[in-house]
């Protein structure tokens, strides 16, 4: 059966007009019916939050639960249940501090979740506070001289709890977004996507570098397994390895021909160099890397419980209670 | 020295088994237990683990005991204090005499009260005996461990493999003081020990030459007890504990039912031995997942209640405080979920290996908002079956968190279990959204009871969004509305009283009783000891205990008004008798209030309470 976008939606968006939720959504919807999963076969799983608030606008199972919990609930809820695709929806407060826990260990366990973290590194809903992924010395409503911490980056955590797939979207990139989803989607396994998205309320501007199309051509860079790592308007610019590093080369220029050129290997299972990709572009003279910079084969945690299950009911000979009942040491009184 | 054997029929004994930590006294004495229930004496066992992880061979902090109480006619508790004190060493006999009735028989292996075993118990000299004021009389004092190398010189086991069968020693020792068949020990270790056939020959070997020392030389007291049986219940039984009935009544629930069994836990004493038990049983299909922190354990397991599984978390105390936000997020969803908290010695880290019954108003009220939740606290380890089945049903029937509440007494407890017949409990009957309402459907649509209808993920045409904001009583969706923040409050505090609990059931001299005592969980079996032995000394006492603390039963008023004097006896504050104070218009008990990690003591219950009645 054919889905169409308007199948999985539902409602009218409450958040702020330019908020970058709204374009994400958008492309959620257009992801999920190109996917085809049936609605009713699929939860949509989030904390609290302005992002959080997303399920609400969704045509599927789902829930808005409760500060920083939404990975965990989600876990149970594919253990549980792993017929159900599950995507769960944080921002960076909801995904990174009060979630950070639950974060790390379902990529750690790699249960098959589809984990949005929605990044516009502020606190929208309770009203412009510095959040774990706000850079040194950002000035917020509880930061008026500046933060003296420094911020996670993404990519490190997930890549820090041996995370499997980590992808990277802007919110007002359409198409960029909807095939980080769908990549996001087919890899069996905890995926990560960090959707930069923009408060235009709190914290407008933070991903200006690469928020419109121009800028993304300018200061991104779009990865694609197999495919040389090449950007700038016209792809005149490429990435080499250096010593431990990454650089940034002209082609045709010093004898640097497309050869040259470092080729994405997102299946690679040493991280080394992808986190290198996911790093890039702090100011550091870097693009920053969109798409899927890992994607890594690796056995997920509900498939492994369900194969266990099957295994060990080949191997034991009790099947029901009344049978269980009759492996311990039994005596009658008569 | 005795003179002569004679031959003592007594109701009940209490033995309690005690050495160092890897003495296997909790093996000798479940042997025991098994044997003794075996042949259909009552049994109630508590087993008393040191607290430290690892306490050094020989120490007073890692002293280990194991207490069973056997009787002729049902008994409720492991017993005050024993008719028989094994103690493997000089620290066990430093640290477990107080747990032994004036006269009781003491067994001790001489060989483990050297210069320097003495020196480790804190004893000054070498007459240990006379240092704790005890008469030599009573005392069995054999060689145990020359004993046991020398019955076991010739098996071609290394001196550390044959000193680990010291127990079976003392085991042998005491099947003879209470004429107990042997064999049917000899059994019990050839199954446990189906692979290691040279470990159950071993065991077997020392069992019987315990035995024989006992018989050869009559031992060193006066008789010899045996224990008849009384009231036997037919049929086929196992030894089980409080947190292993706990465990098997969830799986008999999720398999009524007809659902995914799942559990989200962390590891925390005392109710680690949930986790461990459901662990093992993937051939039922149990998921069980431990769980980063408590509160990942709580809210997996909302995930998977929403889910369509039966979801359980387990914990004690410091965990149930982690819990109470998702366990808030079931309320307001109206999921159901069944919350086991094995309640041990609070605040904080407290005490982590005692029992206590300090959770309560915890469980009743540890949430912000409105949150009413069912709250029920099981009786005894056996009891632990019913009650997860119970919960369990109660919380998949209504659509609501459910605590269950036992403790660390109850849970390590064991008791003599009669095997249950599924097919003779209650069905189990979610809600499930009824076809027909496809299309008009909202999530907090109401079946006749007040409890909202469960549409599992999966079911075409019921898609919802459920969460933790208020919603709107008839679409569904987030409202701050005033009206229906106060109609959807009360409509899940109505959902809670209307759920059908079993009356308050009165006993003992339910007419015309001077004194009522109450209490819940537990203590049932101390409270039930000590009304028995007061009745007995002519007392007009009853009882009445709870096992359903939210709602309470519907004839609770009746009950705790109907009588002259009244006590309510838990191991707190006072947490249950500021409950039933808020809930009876004037309610004003005596109360008994204990709070030092230990079951109650029948002996002073009785004390207490006749000093009430005779006030």
């Amino acid at each position: 059966m054919a889905y169409s976008a308007s199948d999985y939606k539902k409602g009218q968006p409450r958040w702020c007009p330019g908020c970058g939720d709204h374009f994400f959504l958008a492309s959620l919807h257009k992801a999920m019916a190109e996917i085809g999963v049936a609605p009713q076969d699929i939860a949509v799983i989030s904390g609290i939050g302005c992002s959080s608030r997303l399920p609400h606008y969704m045509a599927t199972y789902g829930m808005n639960t409760i500060h920083g919990r939404a990975a965990a609930i989600a876990t149970g809820c594919k253990v549980a249940n792993p017929n159900l695709t599950v995507w769960q929806i944080s921002g960076d407060g909801d995904g990174l501090a009060i979630g950070g826990n639950h974060f790390i260990h379902a990529n750690r366990r790699n249960i098959d979740l589809n984990m949005i973290l929605l990044n516009n590194r502020i606190y929208g809903l309770t009203k412009g506070q510095y959040s774990p992924t706000s850079p040194r010395g950002f000035v917020s409503k509880s930061s008026p001289y500046g933060t003296v911490e420094d911020p996670f980056r993404p990519a490190e955590l997930c890549f820090g709890a041996r995370g499997h797939f980590f992808a990277r979207a802007v919110a007002t990139d359409a198409p960029g977004t909807i095939d980080v989803l769908k990549k996001a989607y087919a890899h069996k396994g905890s995926s990560v996507c960090e959707i930069l998205q923009n408060c235009v309320i709190f914290n407008n501007g933070t991903h200006d570098s690469v928020y419109d199309k121009a800028g993304r051509a300018k200061n991104a860079i779009y990865v694609e397994h197999g495919k040389p790592l090449v950007f700038g308007e016209n792809n005149e610019f490429g990435l080499v390895q250096e010593g431990f590093g990454l650089k940034v080369v002209e082609i045709g220029k010093d004898g640097i021909t497309m050869d040259d050129i470092l080729v994405h290997d997102a299946h690679c299972q040493d991280n080394t160099l992808q986190l290198k990709l996911a790093l890039m572009g702090d100011g550091d003279g870097f693009p920053v890397a969109l798409g899927v910079i890992r994607d890594v084969d690796a056995p997920t945690y509900n498939d492994a419980v369900e194969a266990q299950i099957e295994e060990v009911k080949a191997k034991k000979p009790y099947h029901s209670f009344a049978e269980l009942l009759e492996t311990n040491d039994i005596w009658e009184v008569k | 020295m005795a003179e002569s054997l004679e031959v003592k029929e007594r109701e009940s004994v209490v033995v309690r088994f005690s050495g160092d930590s890897g003495d296997g006294m909790q093996l000798a004495g479940n042997i025991f237990s098994t044997v003794s229930a075996t042949v259909g004496n009552s049994i109630s066992t508590f087993p008393d683990y040191p607290a430290d992880i690892r306490a050094p061979q020989g120490s007073l902090t890692g002293v280990s005991g194991f207490q069973v109480h056997i009787g002729a006619g049902q008994v409720f508790t492991p017993g005050d204090q024993c008719d028989v004190l094994v103690a493997m060493n000089a620290a066990a006999l430093k640290t477990q005499y107080r747990f032994a009735k004036p006269g009781a028989a003491i067994i001790i292996d001489t060989d483990s009260f050297g210069p320097k075993d003495l020196e480790k118990a804190d004893f000054k000299t070498e007459d240990y005996l006379g240092e704790m004021n005890i008469d030599p009389d009573r005392v069995i004092a054999c060689p145990l461990t020359t004993m046991v190398k020398d019955c076991l010189k010739d098996s071609g086991m290394d001196v550390k493999s044959i000193m680990k069968c010291r127990n079976m020693f003392a085991l042998g020792l005491v099947c003879w003081l209470f004429d107990r068949d042997i064999d049917i020990a000899f059994n019990y270790l050839k199954e446990k020990f189906a692979k290691k056939p040279g470990v159950a020959e071993a065991n077997i070997r020392v069992i019987q030459a315990g035995y024989d020392y006992g018989h050869n030389t009559h031992s060193s007291v006066a008789n010899v007890y045996r224990i008849e049986t009384k009231n036997k219940v037919p049929g086929r039984y196992m030894d089980i504990t409080g947190n292993k009935a706990t465990a098997y009544g969830f799986i008999a629930a999720a398999e009524k039912a007809g659902l995914k069994l799942y559990l989200g836990s962390y590891p925390i004493t005392p109710a680690t031995d949930v986790l461990h038990e459901l662990s093992k049983h993937k051939s039922l299909g149990v998921t069980t997942v431990q769980c980063e922190d408590e509160i990942a354990g709580c809210a997996s397991s909302v995930g998977a209640s929403f889910a369509g599984a039966l979801a359980v978390t387990s914990t004690s105390g410091p965990g149930l405080c982690l819990k109470s936000e998702a366990m808030n997020l079931a309320v307001i969803m109206e999921l159901p979920l069944v919350v086991l908290d094995v309640q041990r010695g609070g605040p904080a880290t407290g005490l982590p290996t005692k029992s206590e019954q300090t959770d309560l108003l915890q469980a009743l009220f540890g949430r912000n908002g409105e949150s009413p939740m069912p709250v029920m606290a099981a009786m005894s380890p056996i009891d632990c079956f019913d009650a997860a089945y119970e919960a369990s049903k109660v919380a998949l029937e209504h659509m609501t968190p459910v605590v269950l509440l036992t403790d660390a007494y109850v849970a390590n407890g064991s008791g003599a279990f009669k095997l249950p017949d599924l097919s003779e409990y209650p069905a189990i009957n979610p809600p499930y959204v009824p076809e027909e309402l496809k299309g008009t459907w909202t999530p907090y649509m109401r079946a006749e009871n007040g409890t909202r209808y469960w549409a599992v993920p999966g079911r075409e045409g019921f898609t919802h969004i459920l969460g933790g904001l208020e919603k709107d009583d008839k679409t569904g969706a987030i409202s701050t509305n005033p009206e229906n923040h106060d109609l959807m409050t009360r409509k899940r505090a109505q959902k809670i009283a209307n759920i059908p609990v079993p009356d308050l059931e009165v006993l003992g001299d339910k007419d015309d009783a001077e004194l009522l005592i109450v209490g819940f969980g537990g203590t049932y079996g101390h409270l039930r000891a000590a009304m028995d032995e007061m009745r007995q000394a002519g007392k007009k006492v009853a009882m009445a205990h709870f096992r359903y603390i939210n709602p309470l039963p519907k004839n609770t008023v009746e009950v705790l008004t109907k009588y002259p004097k009244v006590v309510v006896a838990e191991q707190n504050m006072g947490q249950l008798s500021g409950w039933l104070r808020m809930k009876v218009d004037g309610f004003v008990p005596a109360q008994y209030n204990e709070v030092k990690g230990q079951p109650f003591k029948v002996a002073e219950l009785v004390e207490a309470f006749s000093l009430l009645i005779n006030k």
